[in-house]
């Protein structure tokens, strides 16, 4: 039987509350939100938090809405809201994609936004969504709030930028009209990690230059889980098959991919390139309006 | 150190002091004696664990007893009414969706909360439904049989004549 060493059990009433939580425990205490991943390193003995903040009440960040420019998400917002959200599958069906494919349904029902990205784990799906995707980041402390975009987010696996003493409470993605998004994963079974994958986003003004872009990865160890030599190849120029094909190899060169069970690093790079490859002529279609 | 937790486990209040580091499956199996609800790879991969926690499936290895306080708790136990066995239990022996019976009531109870958000999937949207538990003798033939059955026959009376 596996069970997670001794500590002390907090249930927060608020965001503020949260946060006070964490001051007065210091950095031996850790939030708690879905738990399916801090649970499983806790019975494993990876993490040894002394003090559990439970951030499930927090229903005042659970939402997906259109805020202003922005789409704004709640940190508490759970893997299966992000599938079903008809405002993600309007803007953004990477999301939708993306979902599909991380891990299964009974996870997804307890699995959050912010648990996932604050994980950091090299192969979490939604860090290269929203690396991709270009969001924006909002953590709060009891000294007030601040924002970072996704791209400077992880400071490496498993770390990021938000403080022991802080929370993130939003992710914000800025509504771009005109685009294509896309997610693209291969893994071993339904409901594994990614051996490797690959999202984007891509708008085109009306003679078909590509007007931005961004590009994910997951898994292949892209330094921020993006691939900005292949975005500035595209960015600019008129789209076409060979340009895709030409990003798709640059997005490829620029992994670092570790060879463990499951591949070994040069399938891994291939896969990049391939699922890169794939993402995009898929966004094209979509932001083209020819198909969902 | 412990701490008293409180939640509704098939309709009833339970309460109990425990350590906070307890799971809900051995809150459930240890402390309240409820041992349909089984445990098998306990990393949150295989779920035979499902409970429903506020009518939603969730792997009960990987939630805290203290997390669920508050909440409503479903197991296997609470699929009967009064003796009259839930349509998914009825169609998992008409259609002989069990074999040793040890996935049976985590598949059970994410078919009844399948049902009542989509009272007639297709077998596609079963098998999407289900993938979250592995069924290790592989009889998914009959498991999606036996849910497309409970689909098919929402009233009890229906089928007991
Ligand atoms: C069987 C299984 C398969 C999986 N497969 C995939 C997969 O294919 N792809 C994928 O991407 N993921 C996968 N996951 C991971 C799953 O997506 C994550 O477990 C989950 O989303 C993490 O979210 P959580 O809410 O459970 O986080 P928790 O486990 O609660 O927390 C994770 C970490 O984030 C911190 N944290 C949580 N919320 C906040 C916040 N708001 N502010 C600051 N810190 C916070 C916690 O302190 C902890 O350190 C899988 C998990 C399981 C169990
Ligand atoms: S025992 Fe909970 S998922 Fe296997
Ligand atoms: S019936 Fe044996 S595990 Fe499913």
């Amino acid at each position: 039987m596996q069970t997670p060493a001794p500590f002390e059990y907090e249930r927060a009433t608020s965001v503020d509350n949260a946060l006070a939580l964490l001051e007065r425990h210091g950095p031996e205490a850790r939030v708690v939100a879905g738990g399916h991943s801090l649970l499983p390193m806790m019975k494993l003995r990876l993490a040894g938090p002394e003090v559990l903040i439970d951030i499930n009440d927090l229903a005042d960040l659970d939402y997906i809405r259109v805020d202003g420019d922005d789409i704004a998400i709640g940190a508490m917002t759970r893997h299966a809201a992000l599938l079903s959200s008809p405002v993600l599958a309007e803007h953004y069906p990477i999301f939708r994609d993306a979902e599909r494919v991380i891990a299964d349904p009974v996870v997804r029902n307890r699995g959050t936004f912010g648990g996932s990205v604050c994980q950091a784990d090299p192969s979490e799906d939604l860090s290269a969504v929203t690396s991709a995707l270009g969001a924006t980041m909002v953590i709060r402390s009891t000294e007030g709030v601040r924002t970072v975009s996704a791209r400077e987010f992880h400071t490496g696996p498993y770390e990021t930028v938000v403080g022991p003493a802080e929370i993130l409470v939003e992710i914000r993605v800025p509504i771009r009209p005109a685009c294509g998004s896309a997610y693209e994963k291969v893994d071993r079974r339904a409901g594994d990690w990614a051996v490797a994958a690959g999202g984007c986003f891509l708008t085109l003004d009306t003679g078909g230059t590509v007007t931005d872009v961004g590009i994910g990865l997951t898994a292949v160890g892209a330094p921020h889980f993006c691939a900005p030599e292949a975005e500035a190849a595209l960015r600019g120029h008129p789209i076409s098959d060979e340009a895709i094909v030409a990003a798709a190899a640059k997005a490829a060169a620029a992994t670092n991919p570790a060879t463990d069970q499951r591949g070994p690093a040069d399938y891994k790079r291939h896969l990049a390139g391939e699922l890169t490859k794939r993402a995009l002529r898929r966004a094209l279609v979509r932001a083209r309006g020819e198909g969902a | 150190m412990t701490m008293q937790v409180t939640m509704t486990v098939n309709g009833e209040e339970v309460s109990r002091e425990i350590e906070p580091r307890l799971l809900l499956v051995h809150f459930l199996r240890d402390e309240i004696g409820l041992t349909g609800t089984h445990w098998g790879c306990d990393t949150s991969n295989c779920g035979v664990c499902v409970v429903l926690l506020d009518g939603v499936p969730a792997k009960s290895c990987t939630v805290l007893a203290a997390m669920a306080g508050g909440h409503e708790i479903q197991t296997v136990e609470g699929m009967a009414q009064g003796g009259t066995l839930h349509p998914v239990q009825e169609g998992f022996f008409q259609e002989h969706g069990l074999q040793c019976g040890f996935c049976t009531p985590a598949m059970m109870l994410t078919a009844q909360a399948l049902l009542e958000v989509n009272p007639d999937p297709s077998t596609t949207e079963i098998r999407e439904a289900i993938y979250g538990t592995a069924c290790r003798c592989t009889g998914y033939e009959n498991i999606v049989r036996a849910i497309r059955w409970a689909a098919e026959h929402p009233a009890l009376e229906e089928v007991t004549a």
